[in-house]
């Protein structure tokens, strides 16, 4: 476990500013060099102010692929009677440096960033630090990347969430010294 | 052989076909006569003999004796049995080919089927499974394998009076049902469980083609909709139908064609509808058969709403089916109609009630009649306390599974150790149970292996991973030692929740009659896996998922492998260098590797990562039809 208590602090004092990764610009972005949105997202600014902590809402845990093990047949019949009509599922790979595993997490059951990093963070037993605007991850030799469409990777937390979602193809968590080509300050 | 030996020989086989064509009636009554007359066919047999030799020799005592052995081998049904009899010497292992009917495959990679064909070559029923279980949840690439083609065209040519296949998990086109409803002109039984790969025109062309058809069970298969009537395609005239189940065809029926087919269908003893069928449609065809003994409900909810006088009498039509003894479907159910069926509570051996979400309340009245059920299917929605209501009344319940109404890791989880302490202690005679759930303590399922010692499998999902006893925060070994200790008679085990090598110590000292092991997220070390892999005698299907094994665990199990149907691991720690030692030691196993997507690449941070191991033994070494994504070390 890396350097949890750091961040429970950064997340407190930082109330107005705080993000984990929250949505960027509407516009494209590449490797950092994007502009991003200025404005905390409003949802989480609630949900934090309220619980005063980020430890107690526990987002919903990272469904593992195939866990737990009831054929898709099964959940596929008790899914007509819920009102909620929960799509295929977007899965998606997420690697960690270090890790001999390979984990498959689907990405539409979060509704933003900071629900998709408590996952992580649980999963790998990590911490990712604190999210800027400009300088990225802070505070963690771990930082949270992604591979888009296109190849190119990114920082997680650069785009707003719903153009990350759709453009996800596979997650990364980098370590330290690899990361800096992504423009963020470690 | 010489000329009179030849014809001797010739007639013998002739004798022999004629034999063999007996019917069973005919063959028991054989059986009452002395053993050295063989129905006469054996004397007659003498006789012609002594014709055509010139000298008097008496006929060759091995094919008295194969004469014999036929007469004998044909009343030995258990594979095991004649597994054993086919290895006594070459001329039993010749009479015994040629004697099995039925032949059961575990696995359609273990060998060819021109294998097949050439050993057996009287099969009348075949009964073939393909993809392992885990496939089941997402856990394997589509497209992995398992295609019925090869199968229906080697048996085909081989075995045209086929009457019955069975398929488990295999991949299934329209094309193989089209072949199979053209070759086969008697064929009987149809029953496709967890398959995939057709579609309703499949199906069409088999009810169309297969004049004899008893039974067309489709079974938890992914059927696609290709807009074909197929209930319109059976013939015109009486069928010989005795079961038809198509509770997971997800397309609408034609209820006319359903109705019909029901009316001029004598024998049909069990009728498996989908969702589609309303209880107003299910009401016609209960009436017009009132001799069914199973029912699959549909989604016994009413189509309209009408008032009062002008709605079919539901539990009438019930109250006139007198021999239902199995209920299902009751696919979006609407709970005021469920009382309808309490005319037949107190018959009722076999009730499921897992596609529906049904309260403590609404099961109490229902359940409180059902003293002769012997296998009950829920979900977790009834609550420990339908669990209690349960066990107060079903004391002959033999198979319990309870499935998750949310089956997400963090769901709520009505059903705790409560429920289960309270089946083990009212259903003492409880052979076999499947029971999802949140919360679950150590006392409870030690309770069950102490009450329950007819267990003969016991799987029990934790959902949460790694979830210790939910009072005393300890691991789940002492709970699942107890079972593997106390439940003598146990053959399969599934584990969940926080569990240590400890765990594994014991079902490897106790598991002694453990066939089947299912493991996800268990275990500290390769210990663990050792334990298991030395200790379980009789084990021939493991599965493990997400646990820390590595390369020396599956090493550990080289001495076994050959005498395994396979093993699969997945997201575990194994090395590819680990599984080609494997590979490389055992000509006789098939180890395949292959990550979850069908468009694997080289992945620079897990290139010598293994995502999973599926290896099997096989007679006829790999199979040549692995697509690109799986790699055969």
């Amino acid at each position: 476990m890396e350097k949890v208590g750091d961040y429970d602090e950064l997340v407190n004092l930082k109330a107005t500013e705080l993000r984990l990764g929250l949505p960027g610009t509407e516009e494209t972005v590449s490797c950092g060099k994007s502009n991003k949105r200025a404005l905390p997202d409003d949802d989480t600014e609630k949900e934090i102010e309220s619980t005063g902590k980020t430890e107690t809402a526990s987002p919903p845990k990272a469904q593992i692929v195939g866990w737990p093990p009831v054929r898709s047949y099964r959940r596929n019949s008790i899914q007509t009677k819920k009102n909620e009509s929960e799509g295929q599922g977007n899965y998606v790979k997420v690697s960690m440096d270090g890790a001999p595993y390979l984990r498959k997490i689907d990405l539409t059951v979060y509704k933003k960033y900071p629900e998709l990093m408590k996952s992580l963070e649980n999963m790998f037993k990590f911490s990712v630090g604190e999210y800027f605007e400009r300088e990225g991850y802070k505070g963690s030799d771990f930082v949270p990347t992604y591979e888009d469409k296109d190849g190119d990777w990114m920082l997680v937390g650069d785009v707003p969430w719903e153009m990350f979602v759709s453009s996800c193809k596979r997650l990364r968590i980098m370590k330290g010294s690899e990361v800096k080509g992504l423009g963020c300050g470690v | 052989m010489t000329e009179e030996e030849e014809d001797s020989s010739a007639k013998m086989s002739e004798d022999v076909k004629r034999y063999l064509k007996l019917d069973t009636r005919s063959s028991a009554a054989a059986t009452s006569e002395p053993p050295c007359s063989s129905s006469s066919s054996a004397s007659a047999l003498a006789n012609n003999k002594s014709r055509n030799f010139k000298s008097f020799e008496p006929p060759c005592p091995d094919h008295v004796l194969e004469n014999v052995l036929e007469n004998v081998l044909q009343f030995l049904t258990s594979r095991c049995d004649r597994n054993a009899v086919s290895l006594v010497c070459r001329s039993w292992w010749r009479v015994e080919a040629q004697t099995r009917f039925e032949v059961f495959i575990g696995n359609c990679y273990s060998l060819s089927p021109l294998r097949l064909t050439h050993r057996f070559t009287r099969v009348r029923s075949l009964v073939l499974k393909g993809k392992p279980r885990f496939a089941d949840f997402n856990l394997m690439p589509r497209n992995w394998g398992a295609q019925f083609a090869p199968w229906v065209a080697a048996t085909a040519k081989a075995y045209p009076w086929l009457e019955k296949v069975h398929l488990k998990r295999m991949f299934v086109t329209d094309d193989d049902l089209a072949l199979l409803a053209e070759s086969f002109p008697g064929f009987k039984e149809l029953t496709l469980v967890c398959c995939e790969g057709f579609g309703t025109s499949g199906i069409a062309v088999v009810a169309n083609k297969c004049r004899q058809l008893k039974v067309l069970d489709l079974l938890e298969s992914e059927v696609t909709d290709d807009e074909v009537d197929w209930l319109s395609c059976f013939p015109a005239s009486e069928t010989h139908l005795e079961s038809l189940s198509f509770d997971c065809v997800e397309s609408p029926i034609n209820f006319k064609a359903l109705e019909e087919l029901v009316v001029r269908s004598p024998f049909l003893k069990k009728l498996r509808t989908n969702r589609f069928v309303s209880l107003e449609v299910l009401h016609r065809l209960m009436v017009r058969a009132p001799q069914l003994t199973s029912l699959g409900t549909g989604s016994f909810s009413p189509e309209n709403v009408l008032q009062g006088e002008q709605e079919p009498d539901y539990a009438a039509a019930f109250r006139a089916c007198k021999s239902i003894s199995c209920l299902s479907g009751f696919r979006d159910l609407t709970p005021e109609y469920l009382p309808a069926i309490s005319p037949v509570c107190a018959n009722l051996t076999s009730l499921n009630f897992s596609y529906a979400n049904i309260s403590p309340d609404m099961l109490k009245p229902i359940i409180r009649n059902c003293h002769n059920i012997r296998v009950f299917w829920a979900l977790d929605s009834i609550c420990d306390e339908g669990l209690q209501a349960v066990a107060a009344t079903c004391k002959e319940l033999r198979e319990l599974r309870v499935f998750p109404f949310d089956p997400r890791e963090d769901s709520e989880g009505p059903i705790s150790g409560v429920g289960l302490q309270a089946i083990s202690e009212g259903c003492r005679k409880l052979e076999s149970i499947l029971y999802f759930c949140q919360r679950m303590t150590n006392g409870a399922v030690t309770a069950m292996s102490e009450n329950c010692p007819q267990l003969t499998v016991f799987r029990l999902c934790i959902m949460g991973r790694h979830r210790p006893d939910h009072v005393t925060g300890k691991p789940m070994d002492v709970g699942f030692g107890a079972i593997v200790k106390n439940c003598k008679k146990l053959t399969r085990l599934a584990v969940s929740g926080l569990l240590t090598d400890e765990a594994f110590s014991y079902i490897g000292e106790y598991g002694k009659l453990i066939r089947t092991l299912s493991v996800a997220f268990a275990g500290n070390s390769d210990r663990a896996l050792r334990y298991v892999l030395e200790g379980c005698p009789k084990l021939q299907k493991l599965e493990i998922r997400d646990s820390p094994f590595g390369d020396v665990g599956l090493r550990s199990g080289m001495h076994r492998y050959c005498n395994m149907r396979f093993v699969w691991l997945s997201s575990c720690v194994l090395s590819r260098g680990g599984c080609r030692e494997v590979a490389h030691a055992l000509p006789n196993v098939v180890v395949e590797v292959f990550g979850s997507d069908d468009d694997d690449d080289d992945d620079t941070v897990t290139g010598d990562y293994v995502e999973t191991l599926y290896l099997y033994r096989s007679l006829d070494g790999p199979r040549k039809d692995a697509p690109k994504f799986v790699t055969i070390l």
